[in-house]
């Protein structure tokens, strides 16, 4: 087994008494101090996560959002907003989700999954024959800083004269002596921002962050929180046996493009979806869980992709993969847990209100 | 009651006897490492279980765990405050047993853990 790494912040982590465990090839942070109190953080006033372990691909050269467009299902454009978009294999299912930054014509970052980094570089190089462009697996280079929660633009204010001023905008802004990489983005379902700069502008941001009052948070409030969003996550909601359609999100896929890896399956797989992510809630109080088998009647429909007693509200609600003739809000389904049949209701999957800065 | 006055299984439950019956409950150590408990899932008044056996489950907000009993016997009473308020296991283990049972075989305590038997397994 390859050794684990280290972010630039892993010895920050430790000074605080992190409990730490492995993520995606990583020694992550996975509470400072618990979950529930550091998902309210995010919910109700400002903290941060250290996400330096996210993978960057930068393509570079004269059809590099061309080529962007031939490797993504999404429709990209060079603009000062953030896409999201898929890679998929030529089957139509999932490589990896991400995030696009598409600086410009000859200059477009991918922000890919840390567990995915590795695996999503060798697939994009399949693909670059007859392409003038360059691409770099810039992950070692640069770290990452999501400020996420209510309070974080006023906070963040202290620092930088200017901020992306909408959702999703990014850009360079100046800090300092030079320029980082900003974006009012995250993954939380709250206002935030990401930023990226070199591994020693991060942690030297780490700690003028942390004397602003910005409370360090783990990867454990980090996927209740983007769970509670809708959010999906690689290896739960999506992932190499899934397609786009399945996972409920269409909007990152463009089938009106010239073409893509992938288009011909999605194409025929669109008015062919036999399984659909929902949002349940179950009846009676339990905690749902990934795997756990869902039911209608003595058939199992599909299994449970997140699932909690949600920290926001309370309720015992999940998303699963279901059969799509199941998919149909209000219908009544069951969920074995321990062998016990909890009754439950496919529901829509705004679990908590967005409150990202339109 | 504290930590040395209940018997234990290496599994991280405590028992506690009065007479033919007993309180369980789960160890400090349990409630520490397990984190914010959110939810017990807890048997029936009349369910019967033998030692050992799977009789409820506790989860914290990242995972859930199996509760075993540690000596077979009847679930007579469940401590339904933990129905609203799961987290008094984390304040206080000891005091907030989980079910109460009729034993029904009292020569099993013999083999259960004291407190310095059940700390080394730690």
């Amino acid at each position: 087994m390859s050794e684990l790494k280290k972010t630039i912040l892993y010895e920050k982590h430790q000074s605080v008494g992190a409990t730490i465990v492995e993520f995606g090839g990583f020694l992550m942070p996975l509470y400072y101090t618990t979950i529930p109190i550091e998902h309210h953080t995010i919910r109700n006033e400002v903290g941060m996560f250290d996400v330096s372990h996210m993978g960057e691909i930068l393509i570079k050269g004269k059809d590099a959002l061309k080529f962007a467009n031939y490797i993504l299902s999404s429709n990209i454009v060079v603009s000062n907003k953030m896409q999201y978009g898929f890679l998929l294999y030529e089957n139509g299912t999932i490589v990896d989700d991400l995030m696009v930054y598409p600086f410009s014509e000859d200059k477009i970052l991918l922000v890919v999954n840390a567990s995915n980094t590795d695996k999503d570089f060798e697939h994009i190089l399949k693909y670059t024959n007859g392409f003038d462009i360059t691409v770099e697996n810039r992950s070692n280079d640069f770290g990452e800083i999501a400020v996420q929660g209510p309070k974080s633009f006023d906070t963040l204010s202290k620092l930088f004269k200017s901020l992306p001023e909408h959702s999703g905008d990014f850009g360079s802004f100046p800090y300092e002596d030079g320029y980082l990489l900003i974006s009012r983005s995250g993954y939380t379902g709250e206002d935030g921002f990401e930023i990226y700069g070199s591994n020693e502008e991060i942690l030297n941001l780490w700690d003028k962050f942390y004397n602003l009052g910005i409370t360090p948070c783990g990867l454990g409030c980090r996927d209740t929180l983007r769970f509670e969003a809708a959010m999906p996550l690689y290896g739960h909601e999506i992932d190499n046996t899934i397609n786009p359609f399945e996972a409920g999100l269409t909007f990152a896929v463009d089938l009106t493009k010239e073409d893509f890896v992938g288009k011909a399956a999605l194409t025929v797989l669109k008015d062919n979806i036999k399984r659909k992510v929902v949002g349940l809630e179950l009846l009676e109080r339990n905690v749902p869980r990934q795997g756990y088998p869902v039911f209608a009647g003595e058939t199992e429909i599909g299994r449970i992709t997140t699932g909690y007693l949600s920290p926001s509200t309370n309720l015992p609600i999940a998303m699963a993969l279901i059969d799509s003739n199941y998919a149909k809000i209000g219908t009544n389904i069951y969920v074995s847990i321990r062998n016990k049949m909890i009754p439950a209701v496919v529901r829509n999957k705004k679990f908590i209100e967005k409150k990202n800065k339109v | 009651m504290n930590k040395h006055d209940v018997k234990y299984l290496s599994s991280h439950e405590w028992l506690y006897v009065e007479g033919n019956k007993a309180k369980v409950g789960i160890s400090s150590y349990a409630a520490m490492h397990l984190g914010d408990i959110v939810f017990f899932d807890l048997p029936k008044v009349g369910q019967t279980f033998k030692k050992e056996a799977v009789f409820g489950a506790v989860e914290s907000v990242k995972s859930a765990s199996d509760l075993y009993l540690p000596a077979s016997g009847t679930v007579v009473a469940v401590n339904e405050a933990l129905v609203t308020k799961p987290e008094l296991v984390n304040e206080d283990p000891f005091n907030n047993w989980i079910v109460e049972i009729e034993l029904s075989d009292l020569s099993e305590l013999n083999s259960l853990l004291d407190v310095t038997q059940y700390e080394a397994t730690l």
